[in-house]
């Protein structure tokens, strides 16, 4: 029993006292999830400021007068980045992969500790060369998130001189922290589940999680060889992307380059990376929906094969980002056919939420709340997805605000209200304390209808063919003057939402402090992290022995039971009829 | 994309196939109150540190896999002026399956000394190798083959570079084995390093003779 003498080494675990080892160079899985989870977000807020800016001159570009054009694409690019690798990245896979993975799989901690550790500050160093990209000459990129060549190391861009190159080194520090992050994930439900939690009875988080950190272990890679290839460039004065080319009048050394292989590298990464966003939050929400409708996910299994096929259909949909790339119309056609098929599983598992809610026993609960707006806010978003997976949809549509609607549905809202449902339902045993339940359910209601004021008419604004990333849109004839009123509705919709914020950050912090105490287990979960002797877990997790597992996660609402769910470390009761 | 698309299509074969040796079919809510641990009954319970390796090995394939795919990319473009190899790469990957075959010794042998010397020889020949790479770039550049001429010469940089760091990131793990073996505490975790060196070194191996491989016909 090999996997007991290394999942179960509760004597090697020395426990640190020292304020400094405990909470600071801390190599408890629990402390490293709430450090990642803490400099994601306070990365996220700054995210959040950029894109306020942004907004304030879009909506009032004649009155205000705040920042100038090369600091509206240096936001753009800072704001998309930020978002999407800083925030949602590391906080689902760092944060809630580093909180719930060992507790929910029955182990002590990650298997590699120390790496664990390491990942975290590494991660912290990649956001601090992303911060410092402020402060230096010429300010950050403003090459968009995307980072095309040639334009993002050409003169003329905001952020050329400095600002690429700390954003580069940046971004493969970060992989290097996410590759050390990964491995302990991958390798720890691999290895140190508890006796009887076989891969089909983990419960969908841990599967979402795993899947998403597979998918990042082998698709960051292209990322890094793209951003080593492009600093080569920019530093050396190589070719690999940079064609020859006259910038300024004067014509530079660079010849030959393909900025189109840059593409094909950045959206290999690039499309993985949405579904390394969107696999953790489906996870999580199932397990949210499941345990607040007091009923067994509908359809366990298809769950988890349509986590596993969007996984492998998400490498081979990448040239969807790229149709307006002038490539052959034949890669197209492919790629159209594969975005259409990567639908099915997704649809599937829509299907299951809403079918997992009805007829069941549902709590109106802050997390219930998130749990039903995410399923909201992804159809939304992922029909809008079926558009523009259409070649002859996207062509017209590729550049305007319908884009910016789309993705800011589909993997901006969406998985936030993901974030802020899990984090209000994991709080009680993070602390050990219950938040206000009334400033939860304000706060939600008015960031899912906020949210809506904004995104919704983006869709509209990309029918009428605004363009996105530009700065002002004065003396373009075919955009009316009602686009400009609702360009100026989206800005107060979006600023409100941005200051409703501080109902979430108030509720926490408070809470921990004064909040009421909660319940080893409020919600009547199965899973085995609230099961745990202590809230909040102590550094090891469990007793002197690891619980073992005798049934799947989801016995909700189960007939004859005595209670409306039964623990997953509950042995059956003698006698009890085993269902075959 | 070809040769980055072959690696995804070998590794979602071995998930589906790993898969279902975890019984990913088996409907869980009717097998309640069953210990038995699937890891056993197939087998497949390996030390972790090895399995975290298996994990890293593959992120470092496709590494190499998307560099191999770019270079194809790459080279259809008219400036491609091929470089020619310098004859000393040939030394290198003798000295570099010295290397693999000295640490495979080292992890087959019970006798101390055998262990010993041979842990040295391996490092001793990784490092030769290093240097030799080294060598090798100086004879382009005396050669006139400079890394922004030409995109072949800055892939020939770039593959090399990144395989020698690699191998130096090896030389890391190698050195905490050295310090076990000779001090003699942690027989046991020296003899796990030890083991994870050998993979990691046969594994670099491959990875150079493809590259290798790759530049000569190109």
């Amino acid at each position: 029993m090999a996997y007991v003498a290394l999942s179960d080494r509760g004597q090697v675990i020395s426990h640190p006292h020292s304020w400094i080892t405990k909470y600071v160079w801390s190599q408890d899985h629990k402390v490293i999830a709430i450090q990642y989870g803490i400099t994601a977000i306070a990365v996220g807020v700054l995210a959040l400021v950029l894109s306020a800016m942004m907004r304030l001159q879009l909506g009032f570009p004649d009155t205000l007068s705040i920042i100038s054009p090369s600091e509206y694409y240096q936001y753009v690019t800072m704001h998309g980045m930020i978002m999407v690798i800083y925030l949602l990245t590391a906080l689902f896979l760092g944060g809630f992969g580093n909180y719930l993975i060992p507790l929910m799989v029955g182990a002590r901690d990650m298997v590699f500790p120390y790496m664990n550790m390491l990942s975290y500050w590494v991660y912290l160093v990649s956001v601090i060369i992303l911060v410092a990209s402020f402060f230096v000459p010429g300010g950050p990129t403003g090459a968009g998130w995307t980072l095309y060549p040639p334009q993002a190391i050409m003169h003329g861009t905001p952020g050329a001189d400095w600002g690429i190159i700390l954003m580069l080194v940046s971004l493969a520090v970060f992989i290097v922290a996410f590759t050390m992050g990964g491995l302990n994930y991958v390798t720890t439900v691999l290895q140190a589940r508890t006796r009887g939690m076989t891969m089909i009875r983990l419960p969908l988080s841990v599967w979402g999680i795993f899947t998403a950190t597979i998918l990042g272990l082998l698709a960051f890679p292209a990322l890094l060889v793209s951003a080593i290839m492009m600093t080569l460039d920019r530093l050396l004065g190589t070719s690999f992307f940079m064609p020859a080319i006259v910038s300024m009048g004067e014509q530079t050394s660079y010849d030959g380059g393909s900025p189109i292989l840059f593409q094909h590298l950045f959206w290999f990464f690039g499309h993985p990376e949405v579904y390394i966003v969107a696999l953790p939050a489906f996870g999580l929400v199932s397990d949210l929906l499941s345990t607040h409708a007091r009923k067994n996910i509908f359809g366990y299994r298809m769950m988890v094969w349509a986590i596993v096929i969007i996984g492998a259909l998400s490498f081979v949909v990448w040239a969807h980002h790229m149709y307006v790339s002038g490539m052959n119309p034949y890669f197209g056609f492919f790629f159209a056919t594969t975005t259409l098929i990567i639908a099915v599983p997704t649809a599937i598992k829509v299907y299951n939420w809403v079918l997992t809610l009805w007829h069941g026993n549902i709590h109106l609960t802050v997390p219930m709340l998130f749990a039903i707006g995410f399923i909201f806010t992804f159809v939304h978003g992922g029909l809008t997805g079926i558009f523009l997976g259409n070649v002859v949809v996207d062509l017209p549509l590729s550049d305007t605000y319908f884009v910016v609607g789309h993705f800011h549905m589909v993997m901006g809202v969406s998985p936030i209200l993901v974030v802020f449902g899990a984090i209000y339902h994991w709080y009680p045993k993070m602390t050990g304390r219950m938040f206000n339940s009334a400033m939860g359910k304000w706060h939600f209601w008015l960031t899912f209808l906020g949210t809506y004021a904004i995104y919704l008419p983006m869709h509209y604004l990309g029918f009428l063919g605004v363009p996105r990333r530009y700065f002002a849109y004065e003396g373009i004839d075919f955009i009316p003057e009602s686009a400009m009123a609702l360009n100026t509705q989206i800005t107060v919709a979006a600023l409100f939402v941005a200051v409703v914020q501080i109902l979430f950050f108030v509720n926490i912090i408070w809470s921990m402090f004064k909040g009421p105490k909660a319940d080893p287990n409020p919600w009547g979960a199965t899973t085995l992290e609230w099961q745990t002797a202590e809230t909040p877990p102590i550094h090891g997790n469990w007793g002197p022995e690891l619980p073992g597992v005798y049934r799947w996660a989801y016995d909700y609402s189960v007939p004859g039971a005595e209670k409306d769910f039964i623990p997953q470390n509950q042995p059956p009761a003698p006698g009890e009829k085993v269902v075959i | 994309m070809e040769a980055i698309l072959v690696f995804i299509f070998i590794a979602v074969g071995f998930a589906g196939w790993w898969l279902w040796h975890e019984k990913i079919l088996d409907k869980p809510w009717t097998t309640e109150g069953t210990e038995t641990d699937l890891r056993e009954s197939i087998g497949t319970i390996l030390p972790t540190r090895r399995t975290g390796l298996a994990v890293f090995l593959a992120v470092v394939t496709s590494v190499f896999a998307l560099l191999v795919s770019a270079y194809f990319t790459r080279m259809e473009l008219n400036d491609w002026h091929p470089v020619q190899e310098p004859g000393l790469l040939w030394f290198n990957t003798v000295l570099l399956i010295l290397a693999s075959v000295s640490i495979h010794w080292c992890s087959r042998s019970d006798k101390i000394n055998t262990v010993k010397l041979m842990l040295l020889a391996t490092g001793g020949f990784t490092v030769f190798f290093i240097i030799g790479q080294f060598m090798a770039w100086q004879q382009l550049v005396i050669e006139g083959y400079y890394l922004q001429s030409n995109p072949a010469n800055a892939f020939f940089y770039l593959f090399t570079g990144l395989h020698g760091i690699h191998l130096l990131g090896g030389l890391w793990v190698w050195f905490g084995a050295m310090l076990r073996v000779f001090t003699g505490v942690e027989i046991e975790q020296a003899k796990i390093s030890v083991q994870l060196c050998r993979t990691y070194w046969h594994f670099l191996l491959v990875i150079w003779m493809v590259i290798f491989a790759l530049l000569l016909s190109t």
